[in-house]
């Protein structure tokens, strides 16, 4: 059995690994992969502060999933046609450019993420997952039905947008870039648990009486994590829509929500690296059951349920031994 | 807009109600006495619905395809309360909505590659197609009509279920106290086998009769499970009269959200942003409106503190 | 006995036709163990709820060190000094002891959204947390999971927790719940010890242990308290026997 610290950075050495393996093979196709799997994780990472840290079980993420992904989507267009944003009363362009199009992207998330976590925080429990998964109903709806940035069809991008210095288009430099993004984030969120605030946090998950009882204001605790948690995903959506150069509602849809909790599940709640495990794993097997049987799914089903049932704690849970998360 | 048009909406809302309803008593009797939250519940109308589609192909008969689909989908709700929901009443809402999210896979993809990604359509019986004059001279759909007698008659029978019959205080003092009832010698397993096959079971019926007036195809259930997680939250959870409240309130809203809004918006704006407004706000009418008794009374309309 | 910290004044509450609390007034001085008993179902925990937050009053008030705190929040009435203790231990299970002290700290200072510096490397915090572990005498097991701590250990850790918030008084809910005789023991020694600090207000069952410890009781029953008095006034007490004459729980 390993330490949990030494399976994380052999978790992020393989996630390293496999795309640079790959450019010496000239598989670009596994690069993308690669870089799917790198950003789906930083949306399980965004989550997981709420989920695993918080307690918060948000059936809702793809809200932020997706206002990351159409911050992109709509600011990259308007670039892309050369029309302004919005000319009253002052004149907002579009950008193609990656980091002020994340800044958007992060801000529009907190603002959403402070709206629905201020409501959906009123209730806990069974009531709050009811309720996070309605308000990602909202806005998936909305999306369909707003006609301005494509509706239903949702919303092609024809080139990457750019980061200073970097190519885009070349998928490893893409990949190196959304790498980059993750570990900066990681590093951030391992520094946040291991806080005052992750402290708090954590304790108001455990004994939420305690916490209160200790001077803690627990809601508010929790909406501030809620707002941060938000805002990774939205950055991670930004970064998605990016990759497939399209956004759609789908990136709203609770199935999203759903798939984000996966990743986490899957590696292990509350693991500062178990999203990128799970995503990895949640990657593999859409490619390896998806060439085996259409219907795919009905394995993952399978496999989720059996972990649930049987193998608690995910992937990062049996490869290192049960040490303090918060250690 | 005339007012045969409002009341006619004003139905089509209450019918939606009464089907949001039967889907919300299930979820609601079932977190109530078990302390279950069921995503795969909407698994059991799309259950319902196929059952109901394909039994109705191969007799031709809508009452054989509406036993078929009650017969279908508490046959499937045992069959996973006894496999896996019951693993799941001890542990965590996390883990509940994992395994039936698992579950929700499971049965859509087991669907698609039984049936075909096709929708399947169920027709409505010549008996009940056509209109009747009601009084005021307006012509009502027979068939919705119909859905909402079944509706309202179910409610009634879940009522007097719960209040009058022995099974009924049995869910009660569930509800109450577990321990209590496996003390009072009754087979807490069997009851709760029964209560989730029953709330299975108006979930399948629900789908069939909804499958006559929309098309039956995978993944029909989850839009509706969202929105009887509305009704709850608005109603109160565990509460049959919160539940029946909520879904008329919801059905009702957002049927005349559809109507309304966009003419409301038609009268100051030019007609096609009005109808794109009008329709981007209709569809989140009974989101917002979830909003406001969260803000208002967090535990729901009938909710307890 | 000295000032005042604590004041309930003619604080009402009912649950529908329950009256829980019915016109309670109830002071706790500087320097005293006050006693809360009665009968189960008298309302002690409505009560202690209203006195801690988490329940409002319907009418009345509860001021503390001379401030209504009525209408604020738990953790507000915690940052100004009442400290709570529990009947059913309420501590985070999973977080080592050191953990469990550390975030009372974190929270009486109003540290929480200190959001970069590891605070488990903190001196500002471990030094005081480790002091107030050898106060209660926990110091060897600081690094221990809370989980793996006996029933005798995890009521002191609650005292602990309690004492990061400097407080100005404590509310303890049967912290003798489920004791053996000498964890009852130290634990009395340890209240002793505690009271010079500030007053306890003391909802107890254990009445050894109330009429060994306590400066004052008083005696709660439907709602109302019937008796305000030191131990030996409230032993002798008719309407207090009459009250507990069929729990037979007043030792003569």
């Amino acid at each position: 059995m390993l330490r949990e610290t030494h399976v994380n950075a052999l978790i992020l050495l393989a996630l390293l690994a496999v795309p640079l393996g790959a450019l010496v093979l000239d598989q670009p196709f596994i690069i993308t992969l690669a870089t799917k799997v790198t950003i789906l994780a930083l949306a399980g990472v965004g989550l997981n502060l709420a989920l695993g840290q918080g307690g918060l079980v948000s059936f809702g993420h793809a809200i932020f999933f997706g206002l990351g992904g159409y911050s992109m989507g709509i600011l990259a267009s308007h670039a892309q046609s050369f029309t302004p944003l919005m000319e009253v009363p002052f004149v907002i362009p579009g950008t193609n450019l990656m980091p002020v199009i994340w800044i958007v992207a992060i801000a529009v998330s907190c603002l959403a993420a402070l709206v629905v976590g201020a409501l959906s925080l009123r209730t806990s429990g069974v009531y709050f997952i009811m309720v996070t998964l309605a308000f990602g109903q909202m806005f998936y709806y909305f999306a369909i039905s707003w006609p301005a940035y494509g509706g239903e069809d949702g919303l092609s991008i024809y080139v990457r947008n750019q980061f200073p210095g970097l190519n885009t288009l070349v998928p490893i430099q893409f990949f190196g870039l959304c790498f980059a993004v993750l570990c900066a984030v990681l590093f951030l969120v391992s520094r946040l648990n291991k806080s005052a605030f992750g402290l708090a946090l954590t304790g108001a998950h455990y004994s939420p009486v305690r916490a209160m009882s200790v001077g803690i204001e627990v809601t508010r605790l929790r909406l501030v994590a809620f707002v941060i948690s938000g805002g990774i995903t939205g950055l991670a959506g930004a970064l998605f829509a990016d990759l497939n150069r399209f956004v759609s509602p789908t990136m709203f849809s609770w199935h999203t929500s759903g798939e984000i909790i996966i990743f986490i599940i899957l590696g292990g709640v509350a693991r500062l690296c178990g999203p990128i495990a799970g995503a990895a794993a949640y990657i593999i097997l859409e490619q390896y059951l998806g060439g085996f049987s259409e219907y795919w799914q009905i394995y993952l089903g399978l496999i989720l349920l059996f972990v649930v049932l049987f193998a608690q704690g995910g992937l990062i849970g049996s490869l290192s031994k049960r040490e303090i998360v918060r250690g | 807009m005339s007012t045969i048009l409002l009341i006619e909406q004003l139905l089509n809302g209450l019918q939606f109600g009464v089907m949001l309803f039967l889907m919300a008593a299930g979820l609601t009797l079932i977190f109530g006495v078990m302390g279950l939250i069921n995503l795969a519940h909407g698994s059991l109308y799309m259950v319902g619905a196929f059952a109901a589609a394909g039994v109705a192909g191969w007799t031709g008969s809508f009452a054989l395809a509406l036993v078929a689909s009650l017969a279908a989908a508490a046959m499937f709700g045992a069959l996973i309360e006894l496999t896996v929901i019951r693993r799941l009443y001890k542990r965590d809402h996390l883990d509940q909505v994992l395994a039936t999210f698992a579950l929700i896979l499971i049965f859509s993809e087991g669907t698609r590659w039984a049936f075909g990604s096709f929708p399947l359509f169920l027709n409505i019986p010549d008996i009940l197609s056509g209109t009747v004059m009601l009084p005021g001279g307006i012509e009502y759909s027979l068939y919705r009509l119909t859905i909402i007698g079944i509706g309202l008659a179910v409610a009634a029978g879940l009522f007097l279920l719960i209040s009058k019959t022995r099974v009924g205080m049995r869910i009660r003092a569930g509800e109450n106290d577990r321990e209590m009832i496996s003390a009072l010698g009754v087979d807490i397993s069997v009851l709760y086998t029964l209560v989730f096959a029953l709330g299975a079971a108006l979930a399948g019926l629900s789908g069939a009769l909804v499958g006559a007036i929309q098309s039956v195809e995978v993944g029909m259930g989850e839009p509706v499970l969202i929105l009887a997680f509305v009704v709850i939250v608005i109603g109160g959870i565990g509460s049959i009269k919160g539940a029946l409240a909520g879904a008329i309130l919801v059905g009702v809203t957002d049927t005349m959200g559809r109507t309304l809004l966009p003419v409301i918006f038609g009268s100051f704006m030019d007609p096609s942003a009005a109808t794109s407004v009008g329709s981007a706000l209709a569809s989140m009418l009974i989101y917002i409106l979830m909003a406001g008794v969260l803000v208002f009374k967090p535990t729901g309309l009938f909710g307890q503190a | 006995m000295g000032d005042p910290i604590l004041s309930v004044r003619d604080v009402h509450k009912a649950f529908g036709a329950l009256k829980a609390s019915d016109g309670v007034s109830l002071e706790l001085r500087a320097g005293e163990i006050h006693a809360l008993i009665g009968p189960n179902g008298a309302g002690k925990s409505t009560l202690i709820q209203q006195i801690a937050g988490g329940l409002a009053p319907d009418s009345g008030t509860v001021e503390f060190v001379g401030r209504d705190i009525s209408g604020t929040s738990t953790a507000q009435r915690a940052r100004l000094g009442l400290a709570r203790t529990f009947q059913i231990s309420a501590l985070a299970m999973q977080f080592t002891v050191l953990e469990n002290v550390v975030l009372g700290l974190v929270g009486e200072r109003g540290h929480v959204f200190r959001f970069f510096r590891p605070v488990m490397k903190d001196a500002a915090y471990l030094d005081p947390a480790h002091a107030i572990l050898k106060r209660v005498g926990l110091h060897d097991v600081a690094h221990m999971r809370t989980a793996e701590l006996s029933h005798g250990q995890r009521r002191q850790l609650e005292v602990a927790v309690a004492l990061t918030l400097a407080p100005k008084a404590f509310l303890m809910d049967e912290p003798m719940a489920g004791l053996g005789a000498d964890g009852s023991k130290a634990l009395t020694q340890l209240l002793a010890d505690l009271k010079t600090h500030a007053p306890i207000l003391l909802v107890e069952h254990d009445m050894d242990a109330v009429f060994a410890l306590a400066d004052r009781i008083s005696v709660l029953v439907y709602g109302k308290i019937i008796a305000t008095g030191t131990v030996d006034a409230i032993r002798a007490n008719p309407e207090v026997r009459a009250a507990y004459l069929g729990d037979g729980e007043i030792p003569a």
